[in-house]
């Protein structure tokens, strides 16, 4: 293996980013898998890709569109009763901003 | 029997659809303690589904083309008012609010769902021992691995539990099960069928398909399940022709490429000669067999470990404790949707999540992801050229046959190998399937991947019918 390619301090961030708490035991482990991980697909660094447009998708379709015009919907009381928590019709949180409601 | 065979003798009522599912029902209820292929058995919707069947046939309508074939369904589709897991804690108890497209098109064609099976979670494993709910064995050794990570699915048809099951494939997730279990599975072409209630991992790349003990009853599946769907709006809008029609018109004539990338390195010697058997069955059968090469196809795995990675970091945010599934609660928004995920995913999921954050993340995005993406450009030129010489492909499934239970766990990167000839072909949007073709020297069974450009399977399932014949 090369270099290092991921620190742990990066490891942190990005989980941070993800919304993911880690322990100090995965945070190590994940750095070492991540690691190895990019280590190995540094491999397409060699070719020379400068010329070639990326590719979003196999199929040459786009902005596929539909009519303008209203459908089936799913029914709420059934989609709000799988929420863990809901009142009055919508989904409820803890406070966004972190402030008592 | 054979889904074709069931589908036959409950439409003429020479057998009622309630002893085909009560038979399965059976053998689950007695085997699958030992297997764990289900998350969920639906017995008492499966009984009443096979009742309504019998009725039909009784006053003389006519059920459809899978009329009481025992259905098993992926985890990852979804089914209205029966647990939808994904294998995840994060969405344990979630009952959708829907059914999948594919899951109407079986209804409708007379197919009764017995139960949703176990995978890795999210679809991110090669191995099923990624699930939230303990691993599935495979059936033909259960110290040994079903694949994945429809592993499940596979070890559901390969057990006898259920003569078709659906799985999604996203690198490899049909393919590589259904050749560690000795079964057919089909990856169609990207758009074939429709993704609607699919749970997403990377959908750039998903696509759903059958597992089945025979290549007639896998074309009898994707038969009524391909099709546009206008919830889908990156289905094929055109109709297909169907596959079942041209199932005996053999080989003779046709171009063969073994395609050197996927057949060389890395393939163990026993599942190597495997694949030199059905080349020769190929060619007795009239078919001309050369040399193929796709250059950039070695670079698939690298690609793929970006491209899925990134798609899922993305498609996996929804899981926020806020509409379905887990709540870990939290002094606030963010703290609950932190708590919830590092509570509800399982390592893998957060690793993938994780490299997929990175290489989308500023500063690393043109290094990765976007150089991933060239990639992907590269393949879909080489295969381009493959196809002005070749109407199909031939590579083994996996390099190896099933290994054992916990020898890759501990070792993402040996995992992710599983995957490396299956994985240019999603890059790609291609269809590709996996015929059982006899066993290694370890007697578990070896599969031989047929790939065909966008849109081939009608000759596709004509090499898998001569191979098939040819064993």
């Amino acid at each position: 293996m090369g270099q290092q390619r991921i620190t742990r301090a990066e490891c942190a961030h990005v989980a941070a980013l993800a919304r993911l708490e880690l322990t100090e035991e995965e945070l190590d482990r994940f750095t070492g898998q991540l690691d190895e991980l990019l280590d190995h697909v540094a491999e397409v660094e060699a070719l020379d890709l400068e010329a070639l447009p990326p590719t979003m998708h196999a199929l040459p379709i786009a902005n596929l569109l539909r009519p303008d015009t209203p459908g089936e919907v799913l029914d709420r009381d059934e989609v709000l009763a799988q929420a863990p928590f809901a009142e009055d019709g919508q989904f409820r949180v803890p406070p966004v901003l972190g402030e008592a409601p | 029997m054979t889904a074709v065979e069931i589908a036959a003798a409950v439409r003429s009522g020479q057998r009622s659809a309630r002893s085909v599912v009560d038979e399965h029902l059976d053998v689950i209820a007695g085997g699958d303690a030992d297997i764990h292929a289900f998350n969920l058995v639906a017995a008492a919707q499966a009984r009443a589904r096979a009742d309504e069947i019998d009725g039909a046939v009784a006053s003389g309508r006519d059920p459809g083309p899978l009329a009481g074939v025992p259905v098993a369904l992926k985890d990852n589709l979804c089914t209205r008012g029966l647990a939808t897991t994904c294998s995840s804690r994060i969405l344990e108890g979630w009952a959708p609010p829907y059914d999948a497209t594919v899951v109407e098109q079986l209804h409708n064609a007379g197919a009764v769902v017995v139960g949703k099976t176990n995978m890795d979670e999210f679809a991110m494993g090669s191995s099923t021992e990624n699930s939230g709910f303990g691993p599935t064995c495979n059936p033909c050794d259960t110290s040994r691995v079903p694949g994945g990570s429809s592993g499940g699915s596979a070890a559901a048809v390969a057990a006898g539990f259920a003569p078709v099951a659906l799985g999604s494939d996203t690198g490899g997730s049909i393919r590589q099960p259904a050749a560690l279990c000795g079964v057919v599975g089909v990856k169609p072409t990207y758009g074939l069928v429709s993704r609607y209630g699919l749970v997403a991992f990377a959908s750039s790349l998903d696509q759903i398909g059958p597992f089945t003990t025979t290549v007639a009853d896998a074309a009898a599946v994707l038969d009524v399940i391909s099709g546009p769907d206008a919830r889908d709006s990156t289905s094929i809008s055109e109709p297909q022709p169907p596959v079942s029609h041209t199932l005996a018109d053999g080989v003779d004539g046709l171009r063969v490429g073994v395609l050197a990338e996927l057949s060389g390195n890395g393939i163990a010697p026993d599942v190597a000669a495997q694949l030199q058997a059905a080349v020769r069955a190929l060619e007795s059968a009239g078919a001309s067999v050369a040399e193929a090469s796709a250059p950039a196809a070695v670079y698939g795995l690298s690609a793929y470990y970006l491209i899925a990675p990134a798609e899922a970091s993305s498609n996996l945010a929804r899981y926020d404790g806020v509409r379905y599934g887990l709540r870990v609660d939290g002094p606030s928004t963010p703290d609950m949707n932190t708590a919830t995920r590092s509570a509800g995913f399982g390592d893998e999921v957060k690793r993938r999540i994780m490299i997929g954050t990175y290489a989308l993340s500023a500063g690393y995005y043109d290094a990765y992801y976007g150089k991933a993406q060239k990639v992907r450009t590269l393949i879909i030129n080489d295969f381009a050229s493959v196809w002005e010489q070749f109407d199909l492909l031939v590579s083994p499934t996996s390099p190896t046959t099933a290994f054992p239970l916990g020898e890759r766990t501990a070792d993402p990167m040996a995992m992710y190998m599983s995957d490396v000839c299956t994985v240019p072909v999603n890059l790609t949007g291609q269809a590709a399937m996996s015929v059982p073709y006899g066993v290694g020297d370890d007697g578990l069974p070896v599969g031989v991947q047929i790939m065909a450009p966008a849109l081939g399977e009608p000759v596709m399932f004509r090499a898998a019918a001569v191979l098939e014949a040819s064993l």
